[in-house]
């Protein structure tokens, strides 16, 4: 009993906490093939492509992508560089000072990012021109203080990976070779370098995806090379469109795609090494599901996401997007127009009936109807030129012209009723609008 | 004898901070020879071997390999080659790879690489094991890789920093004949580190035994058994009693020493310290196991020792009996098992017999802590 409740806890738990951490990234994904003008997924229209043919025609994007990739790979180069350095040095450093020093190697993590961007620029601005560089030379270079300014981090990064790894390194490997004949260089490059190898190409890709979404640092530093955070940044501050959503689309398809290649290339090493060591071992019968799959939940993921796209593509090549897209777009024209219509005749009959009553009115006081009139026309003058209520309101078109025949109407618009005591009880339905 | 290349140690001083790790050495190791330097942990031969192998330099003194000053040269320009207490294989690369890493080093072809590997890889009796990698190799297997490896260097003077510790007992008593042969077969120095006294004395042409960075004394096996200089040497090389007293009297290169516990006892006085005993200085006097028998009761003399028998057992090779001692160490007796029947002596009280000649008589000193 009480074990079954646990178990349903924790798969609760996990769908809770998956729904979380992925759901925004699966709507952003649906959004993306969604036909609406705006990023949604509710009133959905049509499947469509056109928002990737958008991205790929977007000058801004694409260049944006990339200086991305040439930030991304200069900033590699840079910080598993000094990353490796730093983290042989620590290894090196004299016993007592290896606590300070480790401090100040890691403080750059704990900067905040937008400190390390200003401080970069300001940095090497002051190098500029002590060494009488003009503001074109390359240390003014958006790349280069981009790169620079990324890695001041980012190699703090890349040493914490490589420490660790070091941590593990033998150091009378390096004695035997050397003692072997090999040079300190020899010695580094033939004994070290590949002992460090996997710790390498862990850091050079934590490297990559940091510098490729940094935003903090790189606002200060990008100068003429707007990298793709920028530029998304800048785009969204106009309104958003899908894209956007496009764009991490792809993104997530192939970190995905990446992630699960290194995945693959990892079990089968694995299986060499299990089957250079016992080949006897595997035979157990019975059904399995391949090996890549069976312990390999985002494989599957994968295979459920090209199916959705196989299956939408076949559905929108029989659907034929471009036709649906017109037909919403009609559909939506019609509607457009029968809500005109509908209200028009709300209108008409609403006058209708405010004339009774003002006739009615009129025939049981006479000369109090002179002396209102101007009072109401002046809020309404007010309220039907107030731009906020009338705007969207298609008929407070047609009202607005009507305005000073018909003073009553005018404040159909939400604002100009409520500063009329005199008007409480029409504005009331024409606030449904 | 090949006439290989030897190696000197002279006035050598290694200090680290305050501390010293070897104190004054001066050792002469002939060329071909199988030298071994011996001692407990911690007294400093890792130390020696690694100011040999120069990734230490000498605070003080000198180290001289084949007549050459080493000073100033780097481990990596050295006629040696180190195999280190943990091996050191290459743990990325394949057998063939580690072996040949010194022919990597000086550009030699592939080709040229493997063939040389499988002529090593036969000479350690592992033929055809050159595709594996060091993970993959049992404790003795890595220990000959290790071995070929440092001899494809082909090095004057091989450095071997205790290899066989690592290994169980009958791998140990095997891979020592093997190095041996190997050793006898190539024709270079061994300089081999030991805190194994069995391993020393089977392998060595000399032994120099360790003490606290302090080197007590250098000689062959015979020699450093049987006229140890020093107290730590002959408590330290094989089992031995100790007898603790002043001396009495001396006679020639004989002294008689008045023991604490077992009255005057006449000792041969070990060849070092012959015309440096006086009478009265304090002294200590071993007698083997071995060279001790059982004599008739009430037998008295200066070569009898009466003991009471706290308890027995039987080692197969030999019949050990256990006596009360000196300073709370007990007398061990070794009579060897000839077939002859034994009487049980628990609790009784007997005497002991020796041979002057299988006494040694040193100044008083420290001894090996078991
Ligand atoms: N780099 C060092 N810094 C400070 N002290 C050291 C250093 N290397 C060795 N020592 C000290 O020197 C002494 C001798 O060390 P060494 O490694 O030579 O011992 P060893 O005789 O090889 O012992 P073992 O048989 O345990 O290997 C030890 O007390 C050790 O603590
Ligand atoms: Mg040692």
């Amino acid at each position: 009993m009480n074990n079954l409740f646990l178990r349903v806890s924790i798969w609760v738990y996990l769908g809770i906490f998956f729904a979380y951490l992925l759901g925004p990234l699966v709507i952003m994904a649906i959004t993306a093939f969604n036909s609406n003008g705006f990023p949604s997924v509710s009133p959905w229209e049509c499947f469509t492509y056109a928002w990737f043919s958008e991205l790929f025609q977007d000058e801004r994007i694409l260049n944006g992508i990339k200086n991305s990739i040439i930030v991304g790979i200069g900033t590699v180069i840079m910080s598993v560089t000094m990353g490796l350095a730093g983290a042989l040095i620590l290894t090196q450093v004299w016993p007592k000072l290896r606590a300070t020093y480790y401090t100040i190697v890691i403080a750059p993590i704990l900067v905040p990012g937008v400190v390390l961007g200003i401080s970069t620029v300001v940095f090497w601005q002051r190098v500029n021109n002590w060494l009488g560089l003009g503001p074109d030379s390359i240390l003014a270079d958006g790349l280069f203080l981009t790169i620079i300014g990324q890695s001041t981090f980012i190699a703090s990064y890349c040493m914490l990976v490589l420490v660790a790894r070091l941590q593990r390194y033998d150091l009378t490997l390096n004695e035997a070779a050397l003692d072997l004949g090999a040079t300190h260089t020899q010695a580094f490059r033939k004994i070290l370098l590949p002992f460090m190898m996997p710790a390498l190409a862990t850091s050079a890709v934590l490297a990559f995806l940091a510098s490729f979404e940094n935003y903090n640092t790189t606002t200060f530093t990008f100068g003429d090379y707007p990298t793709l955070t920028i530029e998304l940044a800048q785009k969204v501050r106009y309104g958003i469109s899908p894209a956007i959503s496009a764009l991490a689309f792809i993104i997530i398809v192939l970190t995905v795609f990446g992630a699960l290649t290194n995945e693959a290339l990892k079990r089968r090493k694995e299986l060499q090494a299990a089957a250079s060591g016992d080949t006897v071992k595997k035979v157990d019968g019975g059904f399995r599901l391949p090996a890549i799959l069976s312990r390999n939940p985002a494989m599957i993921a994968l295979i459920a996401l090209v199916a959705v796209i196989g299956l939408s593509t076949v559905n929108a090549m029989s659907h034929n997007p471009a036709q649906c897209i017109a037909d919403v777009k009609e559909e939506r024209d019609m509607q457009r127009t029968l809500e005109a219509e509908a209200n028009l005749r709300a209108l008409a009959e609403r006058r209708a009936a405010a004339a009774a009553a003002r006739a009615a009115e009129a025939a049981a006081n006479g000369e109090a109807t002179e002396e209102t009139a101007p009072a109401t026309g002046g809020s309404s003058q007010t309220g039907g030129t107030g731009a906020f209520g009338n705007v969207f309101a298609p008929t407070n078109l047609d009202g607005a012209e009507e305005e000073p025949e018909a003073p009553e109407e005018a404040p159909a618009s939400p604002f100009g009723s409520v500063f009329d005591p005199g008007n409480l009880s029409t504005a009331e339905p024409s606030g449904g609008n | 004898m090949s006439a290989g290349v030897g190696v000197n140690l002279e006035n050598l001083w290694i200090r680290f901070g305050d501390f010293v790790a070897v104190r004054d050495a001066n050792v002469n190791i002939n060329g071909g020879d199988f030298f071994s330097f011996l001692g407990p942990s911690g007294c400093g031969k890792t130390t020696i071997l690694r100011s040999v192998s120069g990734f230490l330099d000498p605070s003080e003194g000198r180290v001289l390999i084949g007549g050459n000053d080493m000073a100033g040269i780097g481990p990596n320009k050295r006629p040696t080659a180190l195999i280190f207490q943990n091996l050191a294989l290459f743990p990325l690369m394949k057998v063939w790879e580690n072996i040949t890493f010194s022919m990597e080093i000086k550009g030699a072809s592939a080709k040229e690489r493997r063939k040389r590997a499988d002529e090593l890889l036969d000479m350690i009796a592992l033929p055809g094991q050159g595709d594996k990698l060091p993970s993959e190799l049992s404790g003795g297997q890595k220990q000959r890789v290790a071995i070929a490896r440092a001899l494809c260097a082909e090095p004057d003077v091989l450095l071997l920093d205790e290899p066989l510790s690592a290994l169980d007992l009958k791998l140990r008593q095997h891979m020592r004949t093997e190095l041996r042969e190997i050793q006898k077969r190539v024709g270079i120095t061994f300089i081999y580190i030991t805190h194994d006294q069995g391993e020393a004395l089977t392998m060595s042409d000399n032994i120099a035994v360790m003490k606290a960075g302090i080197i007590d004394q250098i000689g062959d096996g015979k020699t450093v058994y049987n006229d140890p200089s020093t107290a730590f040497v002959a408590s330290f090389v094989g089992e031995n009693n100790v007898f603790r007293g002043k001396v009495k009297e001396i006679r020639g290169d004989e002294a008689l020493i008045a023991t604490n516990r077992s009255g005057d006892l006449v000792s041969r006085i070990s060849t070092a310290n012959q015309g440096k005993m006086n009478v009265g200085d304090e002294a200590m006097m071993f007698i083997r196991p071995e060279a001790l028998s059982i004599a008739e009761t009430g037998t008295s003399g200066d070569h009898f020792v009466t003991a009471k028998v706290n308890h027995e057992e039987f080692e197969g090779n030999s019949f050990n009996i256990f006596t009360e001692g000196d300073g709370g160490k007990e007398i061990k007796v070794s009579i060897p098992n000839l077939g002859q029947t034994f009487e049980d002596h628990t609790g009784q009280q007997i005497t002991l017999e020796y041979e002057t000649q299988n006494a040694v008589a040193v100044p008083a000193g420290e001894l090996a802590t078991e």
